[in-house]
Parts: C-alpha cells; structure tokens; sequence
C-alpha cells in the first residue's frame, strides 16, 4: 500500500497557508498529500468551514487525514468541519495540537513513511509535549 | 569515512563527518527522517561523544540535536537490515543530503 495519512493546513491567512504547504512539498516531498485553505470569502483573515471540508475531500485517504491550525477559530472551525462529515469518516480526521509550520512538516515526514494516523498526530504533537 | 564495524550480530555502527554548510538543520533532518523510517531496524544518532543517542526515526529529536557543520555524526542500528542502515545514512550524510528519491 502507498496510502498515505493526508494533511489539511488551516490558517485564518491564505497567505500563511499556502506558504506553510510549501513548505511541507518542498521539504518532504509529493508523496504525501496536502492541502491548505486560509482567509474569509471576502479575501480577509479568517476561517471558514465549506472550504475545510473541500480542503480534507480533496487530500482524502483510507488512513486518513491529519489537520493542522494556527489560532482559536482555525481550530473551533475545523472541528466543526469535521463533525459535517459523514460519520463514518469522522474517526479518520484529527486536527493535532501542534504549531503550524513546525506540525505540519513533522506530521508529513511521518506519514510519508506509512504510518498511522494515531502516529502522525502523535509526531505532530512531540513539540507541544514538552 | 563510510566505515561500519559490526559490534555483534546484529548491531552496526558508522561514523560519518557532517559537511552540509550549516549543519544539521530542518531540511536534512526531514530526509535523514525519511531515510531512516525506510528500515525495520532500530536506528540512532549522535553527534559523536554526546551523551545521548537519538531515535533516527523521531523527526522532531532530530531536528532538536542541533548538529554542527564539520561535527562528526555517529549512527548505529540493530535489526535484520541493520547494517544496510547504516550504509544508506553514512551515504546520505556523507553526500550532504542530496535531492531525489528520499
């Protein structure tokens, strides 16, 4: 199996966004999937929950996906995303408490080695551990 | 430089010089991550003499170590492809991390 955990990068700037899966491609590399969303309709800060969801559909895996926040509605707004999903799918999303830029490269290097969900939330999550 | 001794069955260690300009920062941490995540074997680093060995697989200690250009990296691994472990990391970090298939 090449499935890989897929991952969401959340930010309330499209800006912050984009930059941070550019990271994550540059540094890790394609095999993992990832997909970002940032900002309101209106072009501003913010989140918003439509493009969450548009956002794990399109990096969607059977080990699941992986989503990374920047501050408080980032995170309110993700987890609202993920309790729309279908509920058979709601297992397989986590959002993990992790910083953003550092989370989401860590979380990718995991996954790109096959590993679990529960793992790369775990990865994700060594830096707030402390 | 890509010396490994086999220190009993199924343990082998290398010792490599970092040459990556600014040492070990996040980019080669990442593909020496990847690399290692690559093995069954248990695989570990230090920077050579330091107190503590560090899971190669656990991107964020590697990124932590906090390695030095011109500092010697020391790897060691146990497990059935142990010794193809160690070849392959001394390999990365002897060629400074190239880009590619990592």
């Amino acid at each position: 199996m090449t499935d890989t955990v897929g991952i969401v990068i959340v930010s309330h700037s499209a800006d912050i966004a984009k930059g941070t899966a550019d990271m994550v491609r540059q540094m890790v590399g394609s095999e993992v999937e990832v997909a970002f969303c940032g900002g309101n309709s209106d072009g501003g800060l913010g989140t918003n929950v439509p493009l969450i969801i548009d956002a794990i559909n399109s990096v969607w895996s059977s080990k699941g996906v992986a989503i990374l926040v920047d501050l408080g509605g980032a995170e309110t707004n993700s987890e609202m995303a993920v309790e729309m999903l279908e509920p058979e799918r709601q297992d397989l999303v986590v959002v993990c408490n992790a910083p953003i830029v550092e989370g989401a490269v860590m979380a990718a290097t995991e996954a790109a080695g096959g590993s679990s969900l529960a793992q790369v939330k775990a990865v994700a999550e060594e830096l707030s551990a402390g | 430089m890509l010396e490994t001794s086999q220190a009993d069955e199924q343990t082998f260690a290398g010792s490599v010089r970092l040459v990556h300009a600014v040492g070990m920062h996040a980019r080669p941490a990442v593909k020496l991550t990847k690399l290692a995540k690559k093995f069954q074997a248990q695989v570990s680093v230090r920077v050579a003499d330091a107190p503590e060995w560090i899971n190669a697989k656990s991107v964020a200690k590697i990124m932590a170590m906090r390695a030095a250009h011109g500092s010697t990296i020391e790897i060691k691994a146990s497990g059935s492809d142990a010794e193809a472990a160690v070849a392959a990391l001394v390999d990365l970090i002897a060629t400074d991390f190239p880009d590619g298939n990592s």
